[in-house]
């Protein structure tokens, strides 16, 4: 495949940015989207020019890091995947790809194609926990029977890599999927019930400050959310806190 | 919890003033639509509307209030969430993942606060004026006919009919919409969202029936 590339370059966080345009031959279409920005790189190098700085890590769809928005979508065409996870085959010879970073206030671009997301960090770090005490006498958490559908459910929503692409999909770049699917992962266990009030008030209370957009629940987050992560979390996060606010 | 400065208060609040302007809507369409069968009915009853205290300095408040803090809330949304992308996608496919009613409630919204605008230019302060400003006479028989009179003017009607389209619009998103802010999401939602659905249909077809019914009855 020969395709024209068209890549968000900028050199670190306060510099300018703009796109450029790279063409690329005979990519295989079954190498990953990675893979193809791997030869890119490759090929970068050999004319002396700055490879691109874009995110990755387990490069099989379970840590979350590989970011990107492909022809105006998160992760690409595809659905239910992540970037590592995309195949060229979902693109046509001759094709322009456009590739740009996620982009949201919360997640100031580093350099080039990646971003900082330690907004969600602070989010987690705000309530996404459970308090255990360690001391020796720690219950084994299987002595707890939790019914089939809750746990279930709460693994769903455990399912959430941290990825961002609900964000940079969102029109309003708001974390409600990722702050919901964190909330409910804890609210649906008996585990998670004994700081539930504080954690929903603290994590929104944090996904605000982070300056993260308004629900408007148009759905995109759903649909390009790799693992699948259902808006009803965002339904029972509204409620914990509508709870919560109400206990004061 | 502040329903008005947390992202999901607002969300709330949004939900909750749409929602009674649902229940308004509902109720503004049954009167108007009796005027199509009885000149006598909706006289009788928009003279009680007109002129019963508790509809016109509890309810009438409520509304007006309801009306001002619905659009404002959007008007906030809107400039709030437009900052939480400071910088814009060269290319964003906002088709492929929503719908466009969905991305598109600030447009439907304002066309129908323009033609809230309109509206009140029509019928509220004239009538407004009839009675607190020139205090002029009661007259329990006047409505049918101060009403088809506006709607002989086709341009008026051509108004009205774009703007209950554009209601349509922000109704087929909107209505649905606030069970999921509210945190409505369970086994009843898929029959909420059909119903939902037809209310953003039917309602604003039944405003364009009576409008077009009036309208041909004065030619
Ligand atoms: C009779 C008039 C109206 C009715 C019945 C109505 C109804 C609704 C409903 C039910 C919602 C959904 C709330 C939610 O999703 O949580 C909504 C949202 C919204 N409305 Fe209205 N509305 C009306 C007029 C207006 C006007 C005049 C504006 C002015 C700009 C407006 C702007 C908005 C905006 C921006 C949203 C938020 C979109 C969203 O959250 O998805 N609406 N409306
Ligand atoms: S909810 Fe989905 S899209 Fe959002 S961060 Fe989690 S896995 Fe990624
Ligand atoms: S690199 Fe880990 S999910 Fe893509």
């Amino acid at each position: 495949m020969n395709l024209t590339l068209k890549v968000w370059r900028q050199a670190n966080a306060k510099a300018k940015g703009n796109m450029e345009n790279y063409s690329i031959a005979d990519i295989s279409p079954d190498m990953s989207f990675l893979e193809m920005m791997d030869v890119l790189n490759e090929q970068l190098i050999g004319q002396g020019i700055d490879p691109i700085a874009f995110d990755h890590d387990c490069r099989e769809g379970i840590c979350g890091m590989c970011s990107m928005f492909i022809n105006g979508e998160a992760h690409g065409p595809d659905r239910l995947v992540t970037t590592c996870q995309l195949h060229m085959r979902k693109f046509k010879d001759g094709d322009t790809i456009t590739i740009e970073p996620f982009r949201a206030l919360a997640f100031p671009v580093i350099k080039d194609l990646t971003v900082d997301r330690s907004a969600f960090d602070r989010v987690q770090q705000a309530g996404g926990f459970v308090s255990v005490n360690t001391s020796g006498n720690t219950q084994d958490a299987n002595a707890i029977p939790i019914a089939k559908h809750d746990a279930d459910k709460a693994f769903d929503a455990a399912a959430c890599i941290g990825c961002g692409a609900c964000v940079a999909s969102c029109k309003n770049a708001s974390a409600m999927l990722f702050v919901s699917a964190k909330v409910s992962q804890y609210a649906l266990l008996p585990q998670g019930k004994v700081e539930a009030t504080d954690r929903v008030m603290n994590m929104v209370k944090q996904m605000d400050e982070e300056g993260f957009g308004n629900c408007t629940n148009t759905g995109a987050c759903e649909v390009e959310c790799p693992k699948g992560i259902s808006l009803e979390n965002i339904a029972r996060m509204n409620r914990e806190y509508l709870f919560a606010s109400l206990k004061g | 919890m502040s329903l008005t400065s947390s992202t999901i208060g607002r969300k709330v609040a949004m939900a909750l003033s749409g929602l009674f302007l649902v229940v308004f809507l509902t109720q503004h369409f049954t009167i108007n639509f009796i005027s199509v069968f009885s000149a006598k009915t909706f006289n009788e009853i928009s003279h009680f509307m007109g002129n019963n205290p508790l509809v016109q300095f509890v309810l009438q408040p409520i509304l007006i209030f309801g009306v001002v803090f619905h659009f404002t809330m959007g008007f906030v949304l809107e400039i709030q969430n437009r900052k939480s992308r400071a910088v814009q996608y060269v290319k964003y496919k906002g088709s492929a993942n929503a719908s466009w009613v969905s991305r598109n409630m600030i447009w439907s919204g304002a066309v129908v606060l323009s033609f809230l605008g309109l509206h009140f230019y029509d019928f509220w302060f004239p009538e407004m004026n009839y009675k607190y400003i020139e205090v002029l006479p009661l007259d329990p028989a006047r409505y049918y006919e101060e009403m088809t009179h506006k709607f002989h003017d086709f341009l008026r009607v051509g108004l009205y009919i774009i703007s209950f389209i554009f209601l349509a619009l922000h109704l087929n998103h909107g209505f649905a919409s606030s069970f999921q802010s509210v945190g409505v999401n369970n086994k009843y939602s898929s029959s909420i969202k059909k119903f939902a659905i037809a209310f953003s249909v039917i309602i604003p077809v039944g405003f364009i029936f009576i409008a077009l019914f009036h309208h041909i009855n004065s030619l």
